[in-house]
């Protein structure tokens, strides 16, 4: 039974109130104002009085507005007709097709059972260096790319859809920028990836409660993809707005903020989204890849700190490339032992060769004197930077290896690079060493 | 009669209800929404407004929905068969839930923790006339390799005469095998199974002792420097990435307790999954029994709600203290308590109280310190000794200690092993700052010699950061011996390497050997004139150490390591510093 309400007794801020009899937590509404309809949700019943969140926001909201309950909570339609479609954050199409309302599923669903999950075993390649070899993405990983506003992580979010070897991406855009919006589209479109994507996007223009919604309509679909087998991708940028936005609700509405003014349970709403990256057994995964922007670069701020303690390692954007020693996969163990030979004493020892690079930059730049092994680390330093953190580079893994043996070949000799003497006679290339 | 209500408000997951009859404080109550039955507590009572916070979430619940209430506190059932059990924080059995309810936690879905059709051998040890009260042990039962005593219900205050006792033979968990009669001639049955309330600590003993006895982890900057004891409480606060849950990973395969109980408290719930798999293949070594066998897994992963995270941390001491009543060790692994702070702080939020630092309710440091003080060593009734070991992980924000749950639980436990980013981003592990951590209890070695070896770290750390700014030119020869012999110590002794077969867990054997060993480095008089010299000894030494580290115990590779460091030692080796000389002679 659908029942209309035309008193509406109190407005502050995004919120409304209303007196109506049977309704039920987390239900939906629809409020018909002059501008237009506009979804709402039931967030507090007290008594006979309910209070709803309006989603395209209080602003130019009537007293004798009418609001219709609709007797369900949020839903979004689910089917193969979504691939290749563009939403906003409340479901409706931004891509003028058509509106879809068969198959309608709850959003924000119960947890994965932990007795029923597996150990992570399966590597996503996405052809970037720094992640294929350094910081292996696997399946049902959830992992955030920390970055600063500026640095080019929609960018990079862009290469990795275009990329990663998985059925299906799923967009989640959180107030994104709008020539970000158009920025994604139509480099998903040029690059012929847009019809194994299904895009929500909100945008910094659209009401801030809608953004509320992206994160859990983008993971209840993936949910849903992923039960029927498909390996899902679901890039979400960027959580720090849908943080910011959690903020600014829970504010209006007068909460008891915890840390530099964020409500009290960030950490448990970040983490029942990431929470979401699963694999299942006999069937498909969620793999969540997201984007924190660090306000003031700071990693110690409420967002990536908490963010930090959720997912399994990070991917720090820094000055355009992937920093190598900020980032950290913490399940590429799983996997980086079944690839190849020699994928772990390459990553590791690439590494140590690069830290040591670092140094002999930094006594460069105070004007030590530079000894013939500081000037080979220089040079590999270079190449190594060139050749490998170009985020522009887009190679196979097995290319990838290979091409870390040319670089080292390139710089030292065989026993300069304390790789084991087995794999040395192995991979490194036969010629003239410099 | 119990009482029953109706919805009359709900905010997030605080619901209000109106309550016809008698309710009392933390009573349980369900909630009835669209044909399923919603776990609820009562946190806060006003005239026959009761304001209740919901195990599940509470999407659907409306006005006027049922409400029954069950006149119990929120309890656990405490029986044989918990050991090796997977529960969440409400003791629901994970793995049998999800048979009932497939990949994902419906709410609403309740199951016995305990199988009510397996059946025990029942030995009674109590005789018919017999004078016993709570706690005592009516007979046993036999649980994986432990001997299950069956006792008086903890909750049976008086004292009762045993009216009868079942025979030796096989029962079932719900079969009375003891009738037991009081004063007034009122008879009670005793299963192999009673209910206790989860936030009561039980406290049926003679008395408690006081923590000395340390309690092996087999990491040796723990059992050497940092020792916890049996029934001591220590916390691990470390930033994220620090290490925090693969050091417990590590205590909780290696340390030397019967029982360990591991309270995945609001974290992720992948590490949950390692536990799980990896646990039933690995063997104790002290039993020789697959780890699982000596496990419960409380499991309440940071998606699942916040409530029953409240909770869990309480069903975790509950079902410790249940087996230390029979006289075990009990070593209990919260990860993490600020999670469970966090939690206590969203409720606290909903009934809008006034909130004190960062937000977290006023009584967070009396929950904290109510929680650590569960943990104990006691001499029970029949004069044998039970310990609850309670170790706890902190998260806190930005790594900053200074934040209100790290200062709260400081106050309370009797060691701190703080993990520093700067070590593990150094990629030292375990990554407990050595300077930083303390601890309160006594150690398997020698007190004045560990100080020695502490006070040689400290200079070490002192030099290490004078010759960052005068360089190593500015530093003379003696002080830096000094500061390699510190940075030796944490190579070689500290540093431990956890994916090493041998290295990952070392015996108290070994680390007084392989200590004797150090000191005879640290307090050594050397012959060594230029730092290169220094140097070059030291790395050659340390590298000896490492392979020495990693080799089976008295194997032959183990002593042909031992007879090179004998000899490099005794190469450089002059005589003994003077401020040492004492010290070597015990």
């Amino acid at each position: 039974m659908k029942k209309v309400y035309s008193k509406i007794e109190s407005i502050a801020g995004n919120v409304i109130t209303v007196y109506a009899d049977g309704i039920k937590y987390g239900e939906l509404a629809e409020v018909s104002t002059k501008f237009g309809k506009s979804l709402a949700e039931v967030i507090k019943l007290d008594g006979g009085l309910v209070s709803l969140q309006v989603f395209a926001g209080g602003r130019g909201i009537s007293t004798g507005d009418e609001i219709r309950f609709l007797g369900h909570p949020m839903k979004v339609s689910f089917s193969d007709n979504l691939m290749g479609r563009i939403f906003d954050g409340s479901g409706v199409p931004r891509d003028n097709g058509p509106a879809l309302n068969e198959n309608l599923i709850t959003i924000g669903g119960p947890s994965f059972n932990p007795a029923k999950r597996i150990i992570p075993r399966n590597m996503i390649r996405t052809g970037i260096p720094m992640i294929d070899i350094f910081n292996s993405l696997v399946e049902s990983q959830k992992l955030p790319i920390f970055s600063v506003s500026g640095e080019p992580y929609n960018q990079l979010l862009a290469r990795i859809a275009m990329q990663a070897e998985v059925d299906i991406i799923i967009l989640g855009g959180i107030g994104l920028k709008y020539d970000d919006y158009l920025f994604f589209k139509d480099t998903l479109e040029e690059g012929g990836a847009l019809s194994r994507t299904i895009m929500f996007m909100h945008t910094a223009s659209d009401p801030v409660v809608e953004s509320l919604m992206v994160p859990d309509i983008s993971l209840a679909v993936a949910e849903k993809f992923a039960l029927k087998g498909k390996k899902v991708l679901v890039l979400l940028t960027d959580m720090t707005n849908f943080a910011d936005a959690m903020k600014e609700i829970a504010i209006t509405q007068e909460q008891v903020p915890s840390n530099r003014g964020y409500p009290g349970d960030l950490y448990s709403q970040l983490a029942s989204r990431y929470e979401k990256a699963v694999d299942i057994e006999g069937a498909g995964s969620i793999t969540i890849l997201g984007v924190t922007t660090m306000p003031g670069d700071d990693v110690t701020h409420p967002v990536p700190d908490n963010t930090g303690y959720i997912t399994e390692g990070q991917y720090l954007l820094k000055n355009g490339k992937i920093e190598p020693f900020g980032s950290l996969s913490r399940l590429k163990q799983q996997v980086n032992d079944k690839t190849r030979d020699d994928h772990r004493a390459l990553m590791d020892g690439m590494i140590k060769l690069y830290a040591s690079y670092k140094d002999s930059m930094e006594k460069k730049s105070m004007g030590f004197h530079m000894s013939s092994w500081d000037e080979k680390l220089l040079k590999y330093g270079e190449k190594f930077e060139a050749g490998m953190m170009d985020l522009s580079v887009n190679i196979p893994l097995e290319k990838a290896l290979d091409l870390g043996w040319e670089i080292l070949s390139d710089c030292f000799a065989p026993e300069e690079t304390g790789l084991k003497s087995s794999l040395l006679e192995k991979f490194w290339p036969v010629k003239e060493t410099v | 009669m119990k009482s029953t209500g109706k919805v009359v408000g709900v905010n997030g997951n605080m619901v209000t209800v109106n309550v016809t009859g008698l309710v009392s404080m933390n009573e349980v109550a369900y909630i009835l929404t669209d044909g399923k039955r919603l776990k609820s507590e009562v946190i806060r009572i006003q005239g026959d407004k009761v304001q209740v916070q919901v195990f599940e979430m509470t999407k659907g619940v409306g006005i006027d929905d049922d409400v029954e209430f069950t006149d119990d506190m929120l309890t656990v059932e405490l029986g044989p068969g918990l050991i090796g059990q997977v529960y969440d924080g409400l003791q629901n059995p994970l793995p049998e839930l999800a048979e009932e309810a497939g990949f994902f936690l419906e709410r609403g879905v309740y199951l016995n923790a305990l199988n009510r059709e397996r059946e025990w051998e029942f030995t009674p040890i109590a005789n018919t006339g017999a004078k016993v009260t709570a706690g005592d042990s009516l007979g046993s039962v036999p649980e994986n390799n432990f001997t299950h005593n069956i006792m008086v219900p903890f909750n049976l205050l008086d004292t009762y005469t045993v009216k009868s006792i079942k025979e030796k033979g096989a029962y079932k968990l719900k079969d009375t095998v003891v009738e037991l009669a009081d004063d007034k001639g009122n008879v009670f049955n005793v299963t192999l199974v009673f209910n206790w309330p989860v936030k009561r600590a039980i406290k049926c003993y003679e008395e408690r002792l006081k923590p000395v006895d340390p309690l092996v982890t087999k990491i040796r900057l723990i059992d050497t420097f940092l020792p916890v004891a049996k029934g001591g409480t220590f916390c691990i606060p470390g930033p994220f990435g620090a290490g925090k849950t693969v050091l417990q990973q590590a205590m909780s395969k290696n340390a030397e307790v019967d029982i360990v109980i591991v309270a995945a408290c609001g974290e992720r719930a992948g590490e949950v999954v390692e536990t799980l798999k990896e646990f039933p293949e690995l063997l104790d070594p002290k039993t020789g029994r697959s780890l699982m066998e000596r496990t419960i897994i409380i499991c309440n992963t940071s998606s699942m709600p916040v409530a029953s995270r409240e909770a869990s941390v309480y069903t975790a001491v509950t079902l410790a203290e249940y087996y230390r009543q029979m006289g075990l060790d009990v070593m209990l692994l919260a990860d993490s308590t600020s999670r469970w702070a966090q939690a206590m702080r969203e409720m606290s939020g909903r009934l809008e109280e006034i909130p004190g630092e960062e937000a977290f309710p006023a009584y967070l440091e009396s929950s904290i310190s109510g929680f650590y003080e569960r943990a104990g060593i006691v001499k029970l009734k029949n004069g044998e000794k039970g310990s609850v070991t309670i170790c706890g992980t902190v998260s806190p924000a930005g790594g900053n200690f200074e934040e209100p749950v790290t200062q709260a639980t400081l106050k309370v436990v009797g060691a701190f092993l703080g993990l520093s980013r700067e070590r593990s981003d150094a990629r030292k592990y375990p990554a407990i700052h050595p300077l930083d951590s303390w601890t309160k209890y006594p150690g398997l070695i020698d007190a004045e010699q560990t100080a020695y070896a502490y006070d040689l770290l400290r200079r070490s750390y002192e030099i290490g950061s004078m010759m960052k700014v005068v360089g190593e030119e500015g530093t003379s020869t003696d002080d830096f011996i000094v500061y390699m012999k510190g940075e030796f110590l944490d190579a070689v002794y500290y540093q431990q390497n956890s994916f090493d077969p041998v290295d990952a867990a070392v015996t108290p054997e070994r680390q007084a050997f392989l200590f004797k060993q150090i000191m005879e480095v640290l307090t050594a008089e050397l012959d060594l004139d230029t730092k290169e010299e220094v140097r070059n000894w030291i790395n050659k030494l340390r590298q000896s150490f490492l392979d020495y580290n990693s080799s089976q115990w008295e194997s032959d590779d183990f002593k042909s390591y031992d007879k090179e460091i004998n000899n490099l030692i005794a190469d450089k080796k002059v005589g003994i510093l003077a401020n040492a000389a004492k010290l070597m002679e015990k």
